[in-house]
Order: C-alpha cells, then sequence, then structure tokens
C-alpha cells in the first residue's frame, strides 16, 4: 500500500496468552471503510480474545495486556477500556442483551447519552439534574431505527420484546452513536428466527454502503458467505486463511475450522452395540440451563457403549446431562432400563446407580475445603450407606474411617493423583488431579451409568491421557456404559463408540466415532442458532 | 427474561382477572379486614374521615422519602430511620433556642440538612459495600446509628453541645429528658391555612407541601438522574457498561431519601406535638414501610398511589383494630397486639413475594420452552 492510503482498521501481529497459555498467535489482517469481514472458528479458536483486545475490555489489560498494535486510521491507538473504543468510532453488539429491562426501546438505544434540556435546578446542581428531551429522545431513536432498516416499537418495553427484536435494539444503540465507524457483530443471529436473522443481513449490508465497516462473528457459514466481502477462518489461536467470499464455500470453510494439522483418526476401537439392549431412553427432553438450552432430543444409550456427545459451545449439550440429573430445570421423559426416571430429582437419579461427573469441577464437582477421603467416599456414604459402621442394631452409624482410606488409596494408586496425602484438602490439588478425584467419586459409587461432562477441560496434556484412559479402563472392565459430554472432537473420536453431534439445542446427528471429522463439522453448524 | 410469548401463558379474561387479584392481594386482604371491623368499631365516619385524614398529614411525606431508593434499585430502606434521627437532633436545637411555630419548623429543616446528609452518605456508603442485601443492612445500621445518636443526645447534649434550657434538660444536668414538649409548634403547620368541612379539619397546607414532593417525585423520574436511578435499579450492570456511575447514584439516591425522611419526620412530630426523645424514631422505619407495602408496593417497585392508599388502609386498620378487637373479645389489648403484629407480618409477606416472583419467573422460562417444543411437534 502506498503512504497515503490507510485502512479503517489493520491489526498487525497481535499476540496474546493467558498464563502462559498462548491464545492468540500472529494476527493480522485490515478492514477498510464500508466492508464486512466474516469471522469464523470453532469455539477457543480465539476470535472472542481477538475482539476483546480491538474492543479494549478491562480483562485483556487484568491479563498482562497483548503483543503487536492496533491501528486506526493508520495510527496506532492502545485502548484502556471499552469507552476508549466507543470514543474512537468501534462499536460492539455483544452476545449477552446488555438492555435494562424494564425501559422502552427508545430509552435503550439512548441509554446514558439521552438528549437533555438544562432547567432551573441543574443551573443549581448540576447538569444530572437536566430534564430529559423525550421528543428528541424519538427523533433520535427512530433515525437509528431507519438507519438500520428494520422497524421495532420504539415504545414497547424490552420484556415484552420479542428476543429477535432485542437484538435489533441492540443494533440500533450502536448505529445511534455518531462517530461509529466499525462494528463489530458476536453472533447476532443467534437468537433470530430466519426472517429476522435474513433482513439482519440486509441491514447488514445497508451499513456497509453507508461506509461502515463491519466484523461479523457468526457459527452459521451460509451466512458469513452471503453477506462478507472477506472470511477470516480462525483455529487455535492462528488465522488459518483470510479469503474473499466469493471463492470459497461452506464445505472448504468448515474443514479450514475443525481440520487439525495431523488428522489423528479414531483410534479404530469404535465398537457396534446396535444390537444391545437400551440403557437410557431420553424422549423429548426440554431443559431450561442458561445458555446451554435443549430442545426437544430424543436419544437411546445402548448397554456398554461409550457414547459422545460433541458440539459448539452454548449449543446445548452440556444442558442434557445436567438436565437429566435433575441439576436444571427440565421436561420430557428419560427411562433408564425401561423404568420411568423422574426429572429434576437429583437423588433418583443417584438411586437409581447413575452418576454424573460435573463440568463445574469446583462447583458441584468437590468439597473444596475437605479431605481427599471425603470427597470420593461422600456420594457413596450419603447415597448407599457405604462407608459406614453400624451399633446397637443400626441405631447409630460411624464412619468407617480404616475403608475410607483404604478405597482413597486405592483410587490415588490406580488414577495416578498427585497428592500429599488422602488427607489433604481438594482445593490445593491441580486442575487436573481435581478431575481425576471427582472421576473417583464417580467410580466409587461403582454406577451401572455415568455421564461424564468436560472431563478434559482447562487440564493439560498428560493429565488429559490418563483421564480418557482410566474412563476407556472403567467402561471395559467394569462394563459401565458412559455419556461423554466434551467440546474436544478429537477426544470424542479417541474413546467413543458413537458420536452424536448437538447443534441449535437438538440431536442433528449421530455418527459412528470412525467418519471424518468433517462430517461432524458439519453437523455442528448445520442447526446452530 | 422473559418472551414475547407472554400472552400466551395467561390469555383468558379469567385468567387476567386472577392474576390482578394475586398480585394486589395485600391490597385486597387490607380492604376486607378493613370493611370488616369498621362497622364492628362503632366509629362514626367523620371520626374516622377526621382521623384518616390527620395520619395522611403527618405519614405520607415520611413514607415517600421511600420511593428515591427503590427506584434505585436498593429496596425498602430502613436507613430511612437516620433521617428521623437527625429531624429530631434539629427539633430539640431548635426548641432549646425557642424558636417556635413555623419559623421553628423551617429552621428545624435547615438544620436537619447537614446532619442527614452526612448520615446518608455513611449509609449510601455502606450499602455501596452490600450489595444486592440492602434492606437488612440499613436495618442494622439504623440500630448502629441508635447508639450513635443516643450517645450525643443522653451524653454530648449538655457538657459538649450547649443546650440552654434546663426544661429539656434531664435533671442531672445534661442529657436530654425522655419527652421534649413542641407544644409551642403543636401542629403550626398544620393549622395553618386549614379548611374545615362539617367536622372534618383539612390541614391544606400540609397537603400542599406533600403535592409539591409528590410533583418533585414525579419530575425527577424525568430527570437525567431519575432516568440513571431507574437504569441502575434495573440492571447495575448494563447501567455500568453504558458509562453511568453506578456507585455514585445509588449513593445520591440514599442521601436524598435521608434528607426526605428528616423533613418527614418534622413534619410528623410538628404533628404529634411532642418528642419521645428515645423512641419516636425507633419503629418508625417499620410503620412506614408497612404502611408502603400494605398499598400495594414491592421491593423493586412503588408509585405514589401505592403511598396513599396504603397510608389510608394501614392507618385505618390502626385506628379501627383496638376497638374491633374489644369488640369481638372484651379485650382492647388484642387489637394493640394485633397492628404490631401485622407490620411485621406485612413485611415478612413482601419479603418472600418477591423471592417467590422471582422464582415463578424463572421457572417460566422452562414452560415457555415446553410450550414452544409441544408447538414445533403440532407444525410438524
Amino acid at each position: 500500500m502506498t503512504n497515503n492510503y490507510n485502512p479503517l482498521l489493520e491489526m498487525r501481529n497481535i499476540r496474546k496468552d493467558f498464563f502462559g497459555n498462548q491464545v492468540l498467535t500472529d494476527i493480522n489482517f485490515t478492514l477498510n471503510s464500508g466492508e464486512i469481514l466474516g469471522l469464523v472458528g470453532e469455539n477457543g479458536a480465539g476470535k472472542s480474545t481477538l475482539m476483546k483486545i480491538l474492543f479494549g475490555m478491562d480483562i485483556i489489560k487484568e491479563t498482562g495486556g497483548y503483543d503487536g498494535d492496533v491501528l486506526i486510521d493508520g495510527k496506532k491507538v492502545e485502548f484502556n477500556t471499552p469507552f476508549d473504543a466507543l470514543e474512537a468510532g468501534i462499536g460492539m453488539v455483544h452476545q449477552e442483551f446488555s438492555l435494562i429491562p424494564g425501559f422502552t426501546v427508545s430509552e435503550n438505544i439512548l441509554l446514558n447519552r439521552e438528549p437533555k434540556n438544562p432547567n432551573f435546578a441543574s443551573e443549581l446542581f448540576g447538569d444530572r439534574l437536566d430534564t430529559l428531551d423525550y421528543d428528541q429522545m424519538e427523533a433520535r431513536a427512530e433515525a437509528a431505527i431507519d438507519k438500520m432498516g428494520f422497524s421495532i416499537d420504539r415504545k414497547m418495553i424490552i420484556t415484552n420484546l420479542p428476543v429477535g427484536h432485542r437484538q435489533f435494539t441492540e443494533i440500533a444503540r450502536e448505529l445511534s452513536k455518531e462517530q461509529l465507524k466499525l462494528l463489530i457483530l458476536d453472533e447476532p443471529t443467534a437468537v433470530l428466527t430466519e426472517k429476522e436473522a435474513e433482513t439482519l443481513l440486509q441491514s447488514i449490508r445497508n451499513m456497509a454502503q453507508n461506509g461502515i465497516a463491519v466484523i461479523f462473528i457468526t457459527h452459521r457459514l451460509h451466512e458469513v458467505l452471503d453477506v462478507c466481502d472477506n472470511v477470516l477462518v480462525m483455529r487455535d489461536g492462528y488465522v488459518v486463511k483470510n479469503v474473499p467470499a466469493k471463492e470459497t464455500n461452506v464445505a472448504e470453510v468448515t474443514k479450514m475450522m475443525v481440520g487439525r494439522q495431523v488428522d489423528t483418526a479414531a483410534s479404530g476401537s469404535a465398537r457396534d452395540f446396535s444390537n444391545s439392549r437400551n440403557a437410557m431412553t431420553i424422549k423429548k427432553l426440554w431443559v431450561d440451563m442458561p445458555g446451554e438450552t435443549v430442545r426437544n432430543v430424543s436419544l437411546v444409550v445402548k448397554e456398554g457403549e461409550i457414547l459422545g456427545i460433541g458440539g459448539l459451545a452454548g449449543q446445548g449439550k452440556l444442558g442434557i446431562p445436567n438436565g437429566v440429573m435433575g441439576l436444571y430445570d427440565a421436561g420430557g421423559e428419560v427411562e433408564f432400563y425401561d423404568e420411568p426416571i423422574p426429572l429434576n430429582n437429583p437423588r433418583k437419579c443417584l438411586d437409581a446407580s447413575i452418576a454424573f461427573v460435573s463440568e463445574d469441577r469446583r462447583g458441584v464437582g468437590l468439597l473444596l475445603d475437605e479431605s481427599l477421603e471425603w470427597n470420593i467416599v461422600f456420594p457413596a456414604m450419603q447415597v448407599q450407606n457405604r462407608f459406614l459402621k453400624k451399633y446397637l442394631s443400626g441405631w447409630i452409624t460411624w464412619r468407617d474411617e480404616k475403608s475410607i482410606t483404604n478405597i482413597t488409596n486405592h483410587y490415588i494408586e490406580k488414577l495416578a493423583i498427585k497428592c500429599t496425602s488422602s488427607k489433604q484438602k481438594s482445593r490445593e490439588l491441580s486442575g487436573g488431579n481435581q478431575q481425576k478425584v471427582c472421576l473417583a467419586k464417580a467410580f466409587s459409587l461403582n454406577p451401572k451409568f455415568l455421564f461424564v461432562s468436560e472431563p478434559t477441560r482447562g487440564i493439560d496434556v498428560g493429565a488429559k491421557a490418563l483421564v480418557l484412559d482410566a474412563l476407556k479402563k472403567f467402561n471395559r472392565e467394569n462394563g459401565v456404559t458412559i455419556v461423554m459430554i466434551s467440546s474436544e472432537l478429537e477426544e470424542l473420536r479417541q474413546i467413543c463408540d458413537r458420536i452424536a453431534i448437538v447443534s441449535g439445542g437438538k440431536i442433528a446427528g449421530i455418527l459412528p466415532a470412525e467418519e471424518p471429522s468433517e462430517a461432524f463439522g458439519m453437523l455442528m453448524v448445520s442447526q446452530v442458532k | 427474561m422473559s418472551f414475547g410469548t407472554d400472552e400466551r401463558l395467561h390469555k383468558s379474561l379469567g385468567s387476567k382477572l386472577l392474576n390482578l387479584i394475586k398480585e394486589n392481594s395485600v391490597p385486597i386482604m387490607f380492604i376486607i379486614i378493613c370493611a370488616i371491623s369498621i362497622p364492628l368499631s362503632g366509629f362514626s365516619i367523620s371520626y374516622l374521615i377526621n382521623e384518616i385524614i390527620t395520619r395522611m398529614g403527618r405519614n405520607i411525606f415520611l413514607i415517600l422519602s421511600l420511593l428515591i431508593p427503590i427506584m434505585a434499585g436498593m429496596g425498602l430502606n430502613f436507613g430511612m430511620t437516620l433521617g428521623a434521627m437527625a429531624g429530631q437532633i434539629a427539633l430539640i436545637f431548635v426548641s432549646d433556642w425557642q424558636i417556635w411555630g413555623i419559623p421553628g419548623i423551617v429552621l428545624a429543616m435547615i438544620v436537619s440538612i447537614p446532619i442527614s446528609i452526612l448520615l446518608g452518605l455513611l449509609c449510601g456508603k455502606i450499602l455501596n459495600n452490600a450489595k444486592g442485601r440492602e434492606m437488612i443492612t440499613s436495618y442494622i445500621i439504623s440500630f448502629f446509628t441508635n447508639g450513635l445518636y443516643q450517645l450525643v443526645v443522653l451524653y454530648m447534649m449538655g457538657p459538649i453541645i450547649p443546650i440552654a434550657h434546663s426544661s429539656i434538660k434531664l435533671p442531672r444536668g445534661y442529657g436530654i429528658r425522655n419527652t421534649v414538649s413542641l407544644l409551642n409548634m403543636r401542629q403550626s403547620l398544620d393549622n395553618l391555612l386549614a379548611v374545615k368541612i362539617g367536622t372534618v379539619k383539612i390541614p391544606v397546607l400540609t397537603f400542599l407541601i406533600i403535592g409539591l414532593l409528590c410533583l418533585f417525585i414525579i419530575w425527577f423520574r424525568k430527570t437525567k438522574l431519575g432516568q440513571d436511578m431507574r437504569a441502575v435499579g434495573q440492571d447495575m450492570n448494563v447501567a455500568r457498561d453504558a458509562g453511568i456511575k453506578v456507585e455514585r447514584t445509588r449513593l445520591i439516591s440514599i442521601v436524598m431519601s435521608t434528607v426526605l425522611a428528616s423533613f418527614g419526620m418534622i413534619i410528623y412530630l410538628q404533628n404529634m406535638g411532642n418528642i419521645a426523645t428515645y423512641s419516636s424514631h425507633s419503629q418508625i422505619g417499620m410503620f412506614c414501610i408497612a404502611a408502603l407495602l400494605v398499598g400495594g408496593a414491592s421491593v423493586d417497585k412503588a408509585t405514589i398511589g401505592n403511598v396513599f392508599l396504603g397510608v389510608i388502609l394501614f392507618h385505618t386498620m390502626f385506628i379501627v383494630a383496638p376497638s374491633a378487637g374489644a369488640a369481638i373479645t372484651g379485650d382492647s389489648m388484642i387489637g394493640e397486639y394485633f397492628r404490631v403484629f401485622v407490620s411485621y407480618g406485612v413485611i415478612t409477606i413482601a419479603l418472600i413475594m418477591y423471592e417467590t416472583k422471582k422464582r415463578k419467573m424463572k421457572s417460566r422460562e422452562g414452560k415457555l420452552l415446553e410450550l414452544a417444543q409441544r408447538e414445533e411437534e403440532k407444525a410438524n
């Protein structure tokens, strides 16, 4: 480029690590006014972190800043707070709504930027006593809504508004800012119906024609290809490719998104259980788990198999075990060996010999300030009355400390839990070892059926292999049916027999684990909502 | 969060009516209690109206001071007791200076402003560190401040803070007597411009002042600060992200409430005609909050209408309950017991209802999900 031409935004050699964990490596791209850039990648690819850097979010600064340069109109900038970014003309619509529920659309569009009239009191006590100019407010809200090209009722209270319209309210809020030059949309179509999404795409085109640059983050690939000028594909913190949308297609982009450098195909140990008994039958399950809503899921788990449940974050895969186990409000039918299991009642599941290793290790999984012994035997003691000694024909029960220590030491050895003794507090262990304690806790219940949710999240490679191995062994040796939920497709393909992919709260498809990654990738984005 | 599918959940007229009754169950309950006890008490209508109007003039200003913190999402502010203390201290000074009548009332209000601002700042700062637990925190702060108040009034007034007139001092020479007479100030606000209709006396000036405060509150809601308070009250994080200074806004709302409460206390005491130095303020917060809740307010929503309805219903019950109780059981103590019992009861019910409403909102999400699923099945 020549010296007298500067793109609106340029990001140069952006690098970012969270405490030594590299999440972004050498990100380079440029964006011109009126251009639409699609940003795609799996969860954890680094899209959100990149946008957080651009938007000056506090978390970046708190974790040690970033390397590289952000240039706006050719000038290097450094945003310390989102307000600096807003000042420079960058607007962002976040995934979670940021609206005041009891305010009207207009009030929300102009939140904290309301037009005001000075009066007698404000002369005396400062401008916060200015009265609001409601006519002007309506006019400016109207103008912003017009710019968007999708009409919403300005006078409606947010709580009474359909979810899609709330999204448009947020976008109108950004558009009402006069200095807006660049708009970042983080999964804006996630909550929209198909028709609303089409309207949104049209209004994105309108914005671009008016000279506003747009960064569009989404999992709906056809939308990206439909509306964007360029597509930036990210994977594992790298830019895999930056290509004009016209020169690529959904299949190619999917492949770039999920394809690992070396396709460590399934271990080849996937087995066929189609003739086995049904261990668990789930019918029409819905689960109201915030951020992981499950809609109308029907699923059959065969006795003795390892079933994987995969999918992108926020699509509902975590809702399935949490709903069945009664941790979140759920409805539908669940049968366990032809016996119905009541929902919303964790105790009944435990009594039926179903165990659950939660993804929320520290919140649900562990008694952080208790010893490993307690952590491992607590459910068995509570649910199955084991590890107890009875005196006076059962009138008094005592903990059987000796057998507790024995079983704990057994698991410490078997799972190679690194600890000072079986009396150490679980809080003091590393993440990977805590995860092993969670597994030991579930194993000690001797369950017939085990849900394992995100067993390898946040633990290192060595511990990961051990955990997966332990699960596989538990399945093979004790004949326990396992349902494993994980965001990492490759690890599911390593140990599972079949993998169900959840997308948009529903089962998009179930495939044998040997199918190629791309097939799963296609399912993942098939019904993204 | 709720969805646009709201209407599908309760659409029939019958269920709408049921909803209306459910939402206003507390006022309806009190209307029924009053309707039953008024004939039993045997009071004449003109006596009742006279009493109620007196009590409206006495209490409404105080209760209105509760509205602003509710708007800012800080719940029912027991911190108003602090304002009441400030008002009392100011009145003690003014009666020591022997300034009576309207000038005395105006001077007391002026003196109370710095004291109540100071106490309001203290309370507001603490409450900013106890977000989400404002009610219980402000309740305990009021007990703590009561200790400070007693220190000042019982020990410091006399030796440190000059008090000239022995008529308000304890016989030992320092500290304030249990009762400070405001005889020369008694109802001077109420009597100025008072109008008599039949046997009913209407304190026009007091009502004018209350009217002005109502207008102020309505106007205030339309100011930038009022808008910010509403935003902070509904979602602190969203407000913060939009650049509103959350802590400062909350602080201002508490200070405003405390100052208004001190004015309210002065109006209350001029009507009573004396200060019970060590007890006037102690239950005022609870009675005001109970009256507001009886009027149909909740922890997160209260209107001027709630204040008026609440005062009328709550105090009608106050007036008639002892006689009605005596008529039924032959023991007037039962009515006395009943009013305290009811005050605490109403506050407890309001708190429980607030929590269940929140939980209901949550389970409704699940129902909507189920509904959407069923409709989808039908469509296929």
